[in-house]
């Protein structure tokens, strides 16, 4: 129980380094800092930069300054966008829901082939399909997401007509809640098979090492020897504990592939966080870009929490050590 | 890749392995018999050439237009070049030869900072234990949260793009896994004989951490680096492609960034830069895998 306090005070720790980091980032660019976070808007509107300056306290000394932000985000207040003056955190909240269906899907996609395939890799270790799997990776691994994404744009989606183009939605979309949610799927294979194809890789590869070394284990020799059926073996003795390392790097990854969204939103135009963040880059819009980015250290944070407190009830061998980083 | 292997190998062959060869050739030698391996050799050395050496004989502008070339020309079409015109009747076959020097060299430059910083870190926490390793950690777990690509963007948007300081952004987010690994290979190697043989000959700290374990920490080291700098590719790709690449230079993701709207119609101003990223990012792994496997035998095809 000890532990697990220290490990969420720990969490909460580095959240507060990510804002105060954030903060510091507007005062170590170049220019005065109410001219960073204005941009481009700066040189014309006074009334904006007074604005700015009442807003993040620049004329009170840097310490206060840097707890008035911390303040300020920790009630949620993540400034306002330059660009059209709405609340950065509702913008996010817009937009959060399709970047974690998007970053979800994949992951799920990724696990679900990527154990299958590495399991049946595993148990022919010298096969084609398992000499396949580390070509797989490496080519997973090597292609830029951006650019994957655009081929399976140009060669699938132009020429096969069910797969829509961009956004999550058709523009003339009308229908109940049943089709609405086809045309959501409809919209979403693309891009989270994208997405997945990077941790695809890394989940075929992990499984069938780790399935490898369960397959070779004393106990599923037992298992075998005992005449159980070979699916009993493969699936309750083997998989139970091979999985294992599989689910811990599912659950540290939900942050990356949330972060791996910006690419692949960009070029679907997904309405999600990464989508806004390309946007605001276009539009120098920086209280915008900092929001995106507490929140996804944010989700990255909790997200290797959660891993690590499920890791402790799965394997209570964690719990006596009581290590978080060995 | 021979000067990589250089430095490993000729510590290794100091000591001799069970079978009585040197491990450092016998690692040479699983390496040039493993064709995946080769294949990457390969590659990087036919990148380096198109990107290094062509453009001496070749003198172009990537950016002119040239006479007779009309736009979106498609590799088949009659006059056209074998990889096709882009939107403004660019060649796009010069773009892939111009646009990897930019890449690599941020790429190199990322990469040499990630190593001075993760394997600095890694050895001194490693090495001294303590409270030195428990507030090396600190810091390492905070820039393992941080998401890599964004906090780039955000760097790179804030500070205008430029060599520097996209060389920055990326050397400064990458290097924890580095570093967690460099740690682990010197509090593993810190306590065999031969640490303690030279320690107790006399050998200082600083002595023992550069001569003595950081020698038989590089195999590991090396095969991460490979990995490191893919990375490094990958992300001055992604932030090339979304616009906030250097300014003063061409490069892969700034061609496929500006391709990009005009793709239902001209997939090949898209893909050739594309693949050349891909095939580079891609030679990088292979040789690295080839070197793990070389290296450590046991852990083959896992």
């Amino acid at each position: 129980m000890k532990a697990i306090l220290a490990r969420i005070a720990q969490s909460l720790g580095l959240i507060l380094a990510v804002i105060v980091l954030n903060f510091s980032l507007i005062h170590l660019a170049p220019g005065d800092a109410a001219d960073v976070i204005a941009g481009d808007a700066s040189a014309s509107d006074p009334e904006l930069m007074a604005e700015i300056r009442a807003e993040y306290g620049l004329d009170k000394p840097f310490i206060q300054q840097v707890a008035i932000y911390v303040g300020n985000v920790v009630q949620g207040d993540l400034g306002t966008s330059i660009w059209d003056g709405e609340s950065v955190a509702g913008k996010m909240a817009d937009r959060l829901g399709a970047t974690a269906l998007l970053a979800f899907t994949a992951l799920v996609f990724a696990f679900v082939v990527g154990v299958s395939i590495g399991t049946i890799a595993a148990r022919n270790p010298t096969s084609a399909l398992s000499q396949g799997i580390t070509v797989l990776a490496l080519f997973g691994f090597s292609m830029p997401a951006f650019w994957s994404g655009l081929l399976l744009l140009i060669f699938v989606a132009v020429k096969v007509d069910f797969f829509p183009v961009s956004g999550n939605h058709d523009l003339d979309f009308e229908g109940n809640w049943f089709e609405s949610l086809l045309d959501l799927g409809q919209h979403l294979i693309l891009p989270a098979l994208t997405l997945g194809i990077i941790f695809l890789a890394q989940y075929s590869r992990l499984s069938r090492a780790s399935m490898l070394e369960v397959l070779e284990s004393d106990y599923v020799r037992t298992a075998r020897a005992k005449g159980l059926s070979e699916r009993s073996v493969v699936f309750k003795h083997g998989l139970r504990n091979g999985l294992i390392p599989v689910v811990t790097v599912l659950g540290l990854q939900f942050g990356v592939a949330f972060s791996g969204a910006i690419l692949v939103e960009t070029v679907f135009a997904w309405p999600g966080i990464g989508r806004l963040a390309f946007d605001a880059v276009l539009r120098r819009d920086v209280p915008v870009l900092l929001g995106v980015l507490i929140l996804t250290s944010v989700v990255v944070i909790i997200a290797n929490l959660v891993t690590d407190l499920v890791y402790r009830i799965i394997d209570p061998r964690i719990r006596v050590t009581g290590g978080v980083n060995v | 890749m021979s000067d990589v292997l250089g430095p490993a190998s000729v510590h290794l062959e100091d000591v001799t392995s069970e079978s009585g060869a040197a491990p450092g050739r016998e690692a040479l030698r699983m390496f040039t018999r493993n064709k995946a391996a080769l294949l990457g050799v390969v590659l990087l050395v036919g990148i380096f050439f198109l990107t290094f050496i062509v453009p001496l004989f070749l003198d172009r502008d990537p950016d002119a237009r040239i006479r007779g070339l009309r736009p979106h020309m498609s590799p088949f079409d009659e006059g056209a070049p074998f990889m096709g015109t882009d939107n403004l009747a660019r060649d796009v076959w010069i773009i892939v030869i111009y646009g990897g020097a930019a890449t690599l060299r941020i790429a190199a430059g990322a990469a040499t900072m990630i190593i001075l910083i993760g394997v600095t870190l890694g050895a001194l926490a490693g090495y001294y234990g303590g409270w030195v390793d428990n507030v090396l950690m600190r810091i390492t777990e905070f820039f393992l949260v941080l998401p890599g690509l964004l906090f780039a963007i955000v760097v790179v948007a804030l500070f205008e793009p430029s060599y520097w300081t996209i060389t920055i952004a990326i050397g400064s987010i990458s290097w924890p896994q580095l570093m967690r690994l460099t740690r682990a290979e010197f509090l593993r190697i810190k306590n065999l004989e031969y640490v303690k043989a030279a320690r107790a000959m006399g050998s200082g700290d600083l002595r023992i951490i550069t001569r003595v374990i950081l020698p038989n920490a590089l195999p590991t080291l090396i095969v991460s680096a490979t990995l490191i700098m893919g990375g490094a590719i990958l992300i001055e790709a992604g932030l090339a492609f979304l616009g906030l690449g250097d300014p003063n230079s061409l490069s892969w993701g700034l061609a496929i960034g500006r391709a990009r709207e005009f793709f239902t119609t001209n997939w090949w101003a898209v893909t050739f830069p594309g693949l050349a990223i891909f095939l580079t990012v891609l030679g990088l792994s292979l040789v690295g895998d080839g070197l793990q496997d070389a290296y450590n035998p046991k852990l083959r095809g896992r």
